[in-house]
C-alpha cells in the first residue's frame, strides 16, 4: 500500500490555526525513514498537546530506540487542538504523524504513552480522527494494534475496550521484543487475534479481551480470569536493568515550537524506594537503578552537543538521592564553567537538599527556582504518608536556601490525604509563616517569598493508599478556603506568601479514571462523544460533563461516581488491577496501609534490610546503586570552529 | 541594596555582525519567538563565541530587526549578534546555517562598522503575495481600486483587541502579474506603527473589491531596507559591504543558486 504524505493537504489549513509550527515536524534530531524498506512501523503518541508531549522522555526514548533498528520505523503524533481537528474533519484529513505526515491508520502499531489518565479522551479523539474504530472488537487486520504504556497503563481497565494491548513498566526492551513478534507474525500471515496471542504469550503484554471480568451482585469484582489457554493469570511489568546500557535519548529532539520544558533531560536513576505511600511512580518503578556518574557525564555531553540547550535537568523521582549526586553536580559545574550552561534538579527532597549542592547548581548560568515538597501539612500526616521530615528540619533547609541567595521558594503540599483533619491542613499556614520569618532573619531583608502550592490527593492503583476513600470535593474546597484564610490572617507574612491550588472537582474525575474498572469505559466514551477533550487543561475540562456522563452510564450497574472514588475498599475486595503485577505483594501493600493508619513510618530499603515489598524476588531484579568512586574529568579544550 | 552577581564581569564584545537570513517553506509557520529560540540553540551548537549580558540572567547579545509574521515566508530577515573573539565570516555563516533547521537559512554575514545602526536603515518592505486560484483578470481591477482609494480602513485582532488601521497609506506601490491560474502581487509597504502586513493588504482588497481568495494566499518578504527615491527597497547591508571592501575584509554570502534550491 503506498503511503503518501498528508502535508500538501494539511498545509493550506495551517495559516488559519493557532501555533501551526507544532504540526510541521522537522525537529532537530527527528527523522523520517523510508516507509517501504521497513516492515514494522510504530506511530508513537503522547495524548496531549505537542507543547506538553514533545519533551516527554518516554516517547523520545522509544522513538530513538526503535528508529535505530533496521527495517523498523517510528514516527510521532500528538493530540490536535480542536481548531485544527474541526478543519481536518471538514477536509477529510486523518490523524497524522508529525515526522512523515503519514496517516496513523497506516502503521502497524499505535503506541500511546499515558503519564496520566487525563489523556484518555484525547486517545478517543485521535482514534476517531485516524479512522480507527474506537472499540478493539471492531478492528480488523487493516488497523494498527492500539497499545498503551506509561504509568497509567498499570490500571488500563477504564480504557480496556479501546485497547488491543497494554505494556506495564519500562518500554525499551519491550518495544524491541514486540517488534520481533509482530515482524514474525506479519511474515507468517498471522491474523490480528493470533498476533495478539503471540504477544500475550511472549510475556509482559496484557491483552484485555483475553480476560473476562465477573462481578458480584453488589457491584464489586468477583474475579478476573483469562478466557483462553496459554494466557497468563497475571501479567508482569517490565524492568530494564543496567541503565548505563540504555543511554537514551542520545539525540534529544529539539523543537522549534515552544514547549513546557525548555531544557535537556538526563535520567540519573529510575525507581524510588523512599516509600511515600501516595506515590504511584515510586511504587511501580522499583527497584532503584542508578545511572553511573560517568554514564551521566557522557549523556550530558552528547546531548548538549546534539541539542544546543543551555539547561540540563537531572531527572529522577528524587534527584538528590543519587549516591553520587554531590560529585555529579560538582563535576558538571566544573566542566561547564563559563559556558552559560545551567543545571537543575527538578525533584528534590526537603531533607536531601544541602548547601553544597545548592551552590554547585547555581554556579553557571541562571539560577532556577527551588521547590520543596513536604506534601503533608503536619508531622503526624507526614508519618501517615511516610514522608518523614520534621517542621524544624524543613524550616532549617529552606532558610539555608534563602541564606545561599535564593529569594523565592515553592512549597508543595497535598490536601485530601487519608486521615487528614482541618488542623493538619492549617499547619501549612503556620509552616509558611515560620519559613518567611526565618528567611527574613537570615537574609536581613524582607525580600523573601514563598509560594504554597496545593495539589489534591488522588488514590492510585498499586499503592498502599489504593484502598483509601478519596476526600469529597466539597470538603477539599472547604479546607482549601480555611487554609487561604489562615495564610491571610497573619498580616506580617501574608504578602510574602503566594497561594496556588486547584479546586476539588477535577481530582474526583481523575480518581474515577485511576481506580476505575472496565465499566468506566462507557463514561469515558460518552464524555468524548459530548465533546470532552484535553481534560488536563482547565479551560477544556468540564466537571459537569463528566458527572452527568457518570450518572447516566453507571446507573445501569447500580453504581455512581462516589462508589469509585470516596468509597473505602476492604482487604478482601478484588481490585480491578489485581491481575496486573507491579511486583508489589498485595499483603505487603495492605500491611503498609495499616502502618499508615497507625502513623508508623518505614525507612528506605537502600539503607535498611529488605522489608519484603516483593518487587525484587518477583521480578528477578535488584537495587543498583553506587557509589562507583569514579569522577568526571574535565573535557579537552577544542578550538572554536568559527574563529578568525 | 540590590544584590550583585559575584564573579568577574563577562568578556567584552569585540565584533558585531549583521546577518541576513531567510525563512522558507514549512518553516514559514515559525513565530518570531520560535526563530529566536532556534537561533540561540544553533549559536551554541555552532560554538559561536557569543557575548553575554551581565547580571543574574546573562543573555546572549542578539538584536532582532523586525520579523516576518507567523505563516509568512521571507528572503530578507535581519539580526545582529556580538562576539567576544573575532570570527571568520564565511565559517560562521556556514556553521550557523548547518546548525539551523533547513528552511531557516543564513544568506549573508557582514561586519557592522562601529557607530552604525541597522534599524535606522530599515524603512520599507517589498512583499510578494501569491494568490492561487485567483486569475490576473480578477486581481488587476482589485489592485486598481485599492490604489485609487485615499484610505482603506481594515480591522485586525491584536493583543489589546480589535484595532482599525489604514492599509492604504503606507503602500508605496502595488502591481499584479501572473496568469489565469494564479496572480501574484508585488507590494512595497513603508514600515509604520502599527505595521501594515500582507494580511492587512489582503483585508483591504476584500473591503474595496470583494477579493476573497478561495485558498490561503502565500506571502513572502523579498526585501526590506531603505526606501530609494524611485520608491524601491534598497539593500540595508550595502554600506557595511562597502566599508568592508575598503578595509579589505571578505564578507560571506551564500551561493545564491544553492539558496534558491533551499526554497
Amino acid at each position: 500500500m503506498p503511503v503518501e504524505s498528508l502535508f500538501p493537504r494539511l498545509e493550506p489549513l495551517l495559516p488559519t490555526v493557532s501555533k501551526p509550527i507544532q504540526y510541521v515536524g522537522g525537529e532537530l534530531n527527528s527523522q523520517v525513514k523510508d516507509w517501504d524498506t521497513c516492515d514494522v512501523r510504530w506511530a508513537l503518541m503522547y495524548p496531549d498537546a505537542y507543547e506538553v508531549g514533545l519533551p516527554n522522555q518516554g516517547v523520545m526514548i522509544l522513538y530513538e530506540v526503535l528508529n535505530e533498528q533496521p527495517h523498523t520505523l517510528a514516527e510521532r503524533t500528538y493530540a490536535v487542538w480542536p481548531d485544527l481537528a474541526a478543519k481536518m474533519r471538514a477536509h477529510g484529513i486523518p490523524q497524522f504523524t508529525v515526522d512523515g505526515h503519514r496517516p496513523v491508520r497506516a502503521f502497524d502499531v499505535l503506541g500511546i504513552s499515558f503519564s496520566t489518565e487525563l489523556g484518555y479522551t484525547n486517545m478517543l479523539e485521535a482514534l476517531d480522527l485516524a479512522g480507527i474504530p474506537l472499540h478493539a472488537r471492531d478492528r480488523d487486520e487493516s488497523h494498527p494494534l492500539v497499545v498503551a504504556g506509561g504509568h497509567a497503563a498499570f490500571n488500563p481497565e477504564p480504557i480496556a475496550d479501546f485497547l488491543d494491548a497494554a505494556v506495564l513498566g519500562d518500554g525499551e526492551q519491550a518495544v524491541l521484543e514486540m517488534t520481533a513478534v509482530i515482524r514474525q507474525a506479519k511474515a507468517d500471515g498471522a491474523t490480528r487475534e493470533q498476533t495478539l496471542l503471540r504477544l500475550a504469550q511472549a510475556g509482559g503484554v496484557y491483552v484485555p479481551h483475553f480476560y473476562d471480568v465477573d462481578y458480584l451482585p453488589d457491584g464489586r469484582i468477583a474475579r478476573v480470569a483469562p478466557n483462553r489457554p496459554g494466557v497468563p493469570f497475571r501479567v508482569h511489568k517490565r524492568t530494564v536493568m543496567n541503565l548505563d546500557e540504555w543511554p537514551y535519548p542520545k539525540q534529544p529532539l529539539v523543537p522549534l515550537a515552544e514547549t513546557v520544558h525548555e531544557r535537556m533531560s538526563v535520567e540519573i536513576f529510575r525507581g524510588c524506594t523512599r516509600g511515600c505511600r501516595f506515590c504511584q511512580a515510586g511504587m511501580i518503578t522499583r527497584p532503584v537503578r542508578e545511572r553511573s556518574i560517568t554514564g551521566i557525564g557522557e549523556m550530558v555531553e552528547t546531548g548538549l552537543k546534539a541539542s544546543g540547550y543551555e539547561e540540563v535537568g537531572l531527572l529522577s523521582l528524587s534527584s538528590a538521592d543519587h549516591s553520587e549526586i554531590g560529585a555529579i553536580a560538582k563535576g558538571l559545574a566544573d566542566r561547564y564553567e563559563g559556558t552559560q550552561t545551567s543545571l537543575s534538579l527538578p525533584s528534590t527532597r526537603v531533607d536531601a537538599f544541602n548547601i553544597d549542592l545548592a551552590q554547585e547548581l547555581q554556579r553557571n548560568g541562571r539560577r532556577s527556582g527551588l521547590t520543596f515538597a513536604p506534601e503533608g501539612g503536619s508531622e503526624r500526616l507526614r508519618k501517615v504518608i511516610n514522608k518523614m521530615v520534621s517542621k524544624d528540619d524543613l524550616v532549617k533547609t529552606v532558610t539555608t536556601a534563602y541564606g545561599a541567595g535564593w529569594r523565592q521558594v515553592k512549597l508543595y503540599f497535598m490536601v485530601g490525604l487519608p486521615t487528614e483533619t482541618d488542623e493538619d491542613v492549617l499547619e501549612i499556614a503556620a509552616m509558611a509563616g515560620d519559613v518567611i520569618r526565618a528567611g527574613r532573619q537570615v537574609t536581613g531583608t524582607r525580600d523573601v517569598r514563598c509560594t504554597v502550592s496545593i495539589g489534591g490527593f488522588v488514590p492510585k492503583a498499586h499503592t498502599p493508599f489504593q484502598w483509601a476513600g478519596q476526600l469529597d470535593a466539597e470538603t477539599t474546597d472547604r479546607r482549601l478556603k480555611l487554609l487561604r484564610d489562615a495564610i491571610n490572617a497573619d498580616r506580617s507574612t501574608a504578602k510574602a506568601i503566594g497561594y496556588r491550588y486547584h479546586d476539588g472537582k477535577p481530582g474526583i474525575i481523575e480518581g474515577l479514571l485511576s481506580r476505575g474498572d472496565r465499566r468506566v469505559g462507557r463514561v469515558l466514551e460518552r464524555v468524548w462523544r459530548e465533546g470532552g477533550r484535553f481534560d488536563g487543561w482547565s479551560e477544556h475540562f468540564s466537571y459537569d460533563r463528566w458527572a452527568s456522563a457518570a450518572a447516566g452510564e453507571l446507573a445501569a450497574y447500580g453504581l455512581d461516581l462516589a462508589w469509585f472514588t470516596t468509597r473505602e475498599r476492604q482487604e478482601t475486595e478484588v481490585l480491578p488491577w489485581d491481575h496486573l503485577d507491579s511486583g508489589l505483594d498485595k499483603q505487603w501493600l495492605w500491611s503498609d496501609w495499616q502502618d499508615a493508619l497507625a502513623e508508623q513510618d518505614l525507612d528506605d530499603c537502600r539503607w535498611i534490610p529488605c522489608f519484603d515489598c516483593g518487587v525484587c524476588p518477583e521480578m528477578g531484579t535488584e537495587i543498583q546503586i553506587g557509589p562507583t568512586g569514579r569522577t568526571l574529568l574535565p573535557l579537552a579544550v577544542v578550538s572554536r570552529p568559527v574563529s578568525a | 541594596m540590590a544584590r550583585q552577581p559575584t564573579g568577574p564581569p563577562p568578556p567584552l564584545a569585540v565584533q558585531k555582525l549583521r546577518l541576513r537570513y531567510a525563512k522558507r517553506g514549512r518553516l514559514r509557520f515559525t513565530s518570531h519567538r520560535d526563530i529566536a529560540r532556534a537561533f540561540e540553540r544553533a549559536l551554541r551548537r555552532a560554538r559561536v563565541p557569543m557575548a553575554y549580558s551581565a547580571g543574574f540572567s546573562p543573555h546572549p547579545k542578539i538584536s532582532w530587526v523586525g520579523a516576518a509574521p507567523t505563516g509568512v515566508a521571507s528572503e530578507a530577515e535581519y539580526v545582529e549578534i556580538s562576539v567576544v573573539e573575532r570570527v571568520d565570516l564565511e565559517r560562521l555563516r556556514r556553521a550557523l546555517d548547518e546548525s539551523l533547521p533547513a528552511g531557516i537559512d543564513i544568506v549573508e554575514v557582514v561586519e557592522a562598522p562601529a557607530g552604525t545602526s541597522l534599524p535606522e536603515r530599515i524603512e520599507a518592505s517589498r512583499w510578494g503575495i501569491r494568490l492561487p486560484q485567483v486569475s490576473l483578470e480578477v486581481a488587476s481591477p482589485a489592485v486598481a481600486a485599492f490604489l485609487a482609494a485615499d484610505s482603506v480602513m481594515v480591522e485586525r485582532l491584536m493583543k489589546d483587541g480589535l484595532r482599525t488601521l489604514d492599509a492604504r497609506a503606507p503602500v508605496m506601490s502595488m502591481d499584479a502579474s501572473g496568469d489565469g491560474g494564479c496572480a501574484t502581487l508585488c507590494v512595497v509597504v513603508r514600515h509604520v506603527t502599527p505595521a501594515v502586513r500582507p494580511d492587512d493588504v489582503l483585508s483591504g482588497l476584500r473591503s474595496v473589491a470583494d477579493l476573497v481568495p478561495p485558498v490561503p494566499p502565500e506571502a513572502t518578504r523579498y526585501a526590506q531596507g531603505p526606501l530609494t527615491e524611485l520608491g524601491e527597497v534598497g539593500d540595508p547591508l550595502a554600506p557595511d559591504r562597502l566599508a568592508m571592501t575598503t578595509a579589505g575584509v571578505t564578507h560571506a554570502v551564500a551561493d545564491l543558486e544553492q539558496a534558491a534550491a533551499g526554497g
